[in-house]
């Protein structure tokens, strides 16, 4: 029930929007415009159709962390991506949605500053164009090994 | 007449594999018999009084009315020869004799063309959603839905052309729901064989006749092992028996996922009511928004037609800035099912013209017109192609 919600928002002074129930009408504003959409919470199918859908308007699976959260502290972060077995133990895997999850575990346990490192380590690698990996999505241009990224990244932390 | 009917029960209860080598066989029988069997849409009820259609008109809630009183006046501008029945819907109200009207309207008149009716969620859970209680009451099991890039439309993914046919009568919305422990509810998915047959033969049927080449079901039966199984088992049932056809299936959240980065692989995509709901959105999106694409619902005596989206509007209601395209087509659509195509035509055309005019683009598309400049200039151009018309 939307309750608990509203009441937990007037105590955080957080802005709440019961936007509109439905996932119809959030669909096709998350698709026409997803900078108008902050924090999202849903019910497990709801959930399951529109972080997908969130994927893949940033990129894809390769590029998208998640975490599970339980009671007392509990949690387990994970990339949302398969296993791809046919490009598995040949350098060809992207790192970044399983090293963006240990960073969201990192603030979890509250190791804000070196979270903050390797997330900005990360975000420079991606955006340096010249080391590029092969998308789970499909599509980018394969240059360089992940050897070479981590190195990268090794290099920006420091 | 009694020997379609006989034949095409028979049809209904063979095997779907026999379905379509039949059609040759029943060629002895007459070509009507052939119409019945192959072609996805039923029988348009018959023009009378005078070659005129008569139409249900149900205006709805926010943004209905005025849209609809548009497409009147672009009718009589173009001198359609098709009457509207209004029969007004309140959602205020909780008991169920006006729906009843116009559900009775609609199986005199045999087609209607409506606006969202809003479903005031202050009523408590018993009163169902209107526009629910129409589809199944007629039965109008199938939504479709045509999801085009439009030329005039700046969108981020070009050359979309999609056709979502989706479960219209069951599935997640059967408004099955019982709390049986406080603060603990159970809500019930239903899915039939039956219906599911009958949707995938409908997804299949539509494919063939408009050229289709792939359609692609939408589940998720890793999780709704019995529900969405069944669903994908019966569509698989039905792919065998359309050998030219490619059929595949997709997980619904990977679905969604696709749609937004790669949306031209999909041809035709056939799914249940909720991930229907979904799915139809995210095309909408694509393509431009909720004010551009029109949607229809069939059923085996009954169509009716509305914006694919379903929105009331009610922000926007009465401010004259909605845009009025997605109804305007939907009753193109609404022309061709009565077979006055040359009308249909005529108004589409007019409205995609208009469409091409960024200065005409109304505030969901990122411009600055009016609804009422919008259906001006469709009336302007449809004047302009020399076909007879009432005054401006």
């Amino acid at each position: 029930s939307p309750v608990p919600c509203r009441s937990a928002s007037s105590l955080a002074l957080i802005l709440f929007r019961a936007f509109l129930t439905c996932p119809d009408a959030c669909v096709f504003q998350m698709v026409q415009d997803p900078t108008q959409f902050d924090v999202l919470v849903m019910p497990n199918l709801y959930g399951d159709i529109l972080s997908d859908l969130c994927a893949g308007l940033i990129g894809g699976l390769g590029v998208t962390p998640s975490g599970n959260i339980g009671a007392n502290g509990v949690a387990i972060f994970e990339s949302v991506h398969g296993t791809a077995p046919d490009i598995a133990g040949m350098d060809l895997a992207n790192p970044t949605a399983l090293l963006l999850s240990a960073v969201m575990m990192l603030r979890h346990m509250g190791l804000h500053d070196h979270a903050d490192k390797i997330q900005t380590a990360c975000f420079d690698t991606i955006r340096d164009k010249k080391v590029r990996l092969k998308s789970l999505l499909g599509g980018l241009q394969y240059f360089c090994s992940f050897k070479s990224k981590f190195q990268t990244m090794k290099a920006a932390c420091l | 007449m009694a020997a379609h009917s006989a034949v095409l029960s028979a049809s209904k209860i063979m095997n779907p594999f026999w379905v379509g080598r039949l059609g040759n066989t029943a060629k002895v029988f007459g070509t009507t018999l052939i119409r019945h069997r192959n072609k996805t849409s039923l029988t348009p009820p018959p023009a009378k009084y005078g070659g005129r259609h008569t139409v249900t008109l149900i205006p709805g809630d926010g943004i209905g009315p005025e849209l609809l009183n548009h497409v009147r006046e672009v009718f009589r501008f173009t001198c359609v020869p098709v009457d509207f029945e209004m029969v007004n819907v309140n959602s205020a109200l909780e008991t169920d004799d006006d729906m009843n009207n116009a559900i009775t309207a609609i199986r005199r008149n045999g087609v209607a063309l409506k606006g969202n009716i809003e479903t005031k969620h202050t009523l408590p859970a018993s009163v169902k959603s209107r526009n629910n209680v129409l589809r199944t009451s007629l039965d109008l099991y199938a939504n479709v839905m045509h999801c085009q890039s439009l030329p005039g439309v700046q969108t981020r993914h070009k050359n979309i052309d999609i056709v979502i046919i989706r479960e219209n009568t069951e599935g997640e919305y059967s408004s099955l729901e019982h709390e049986s422990v406080s603060g603990v509810v159970e809500s019930l998915k239903i899915i039939t064989r039956n219906n599911s047959i009958r949707i995938a033969d409908y997804a299949f049927k539509l494919a063939r006749e408009r050229g289709r080449r792939r359609v692609t079901a939408v589940h998720k039966a890793n999780i709704m092992k019995l529900g969405d199984g069944l669903f994908l088992q019966c569509c698989r049932e039905v792919a065998s028996g359309y050998p030219d056809i490619t059929f595949d299936s997709m997980i619904v959240d990977n679905t969604t996922m696709q749609l937004v980065s790669k949306p031209q692989q999909f041809d035709v995509m056939v799914m249940p009511n909720l991930y229907g709901n979904v799915v139809s959105n995210v095309c909408a999106g694509l393509v431009g928004g909720p004010g551009l694409v029109p949607g229809a619902n069939y059923g085996r005596d009954y169509a009716v037609f509305e914006t694919a989206t379903r929105n009331t509007g009610k922000s926007i209601a009465e401010k004259n800035i909605a845009n009025p395209t997605a109804m305007l087509l939907a009753s193109c659509l609404m022309l061709d099912h009565l077979n006055l195509n040359d009308y249909a035509s005529l108004i589409r055309n007019a409205v995609l013209t208009t469409m091409n005019e960024t200065r005409l683009h109304t505030a969901d598309l990122g411009g600055q017109g009016t609804t009422s400049e919008v259906v001006q200039s469709v009336m302007r151009v449809i004047q302009s192609k020399g076909q007879f018309t009432a005054e401006l």
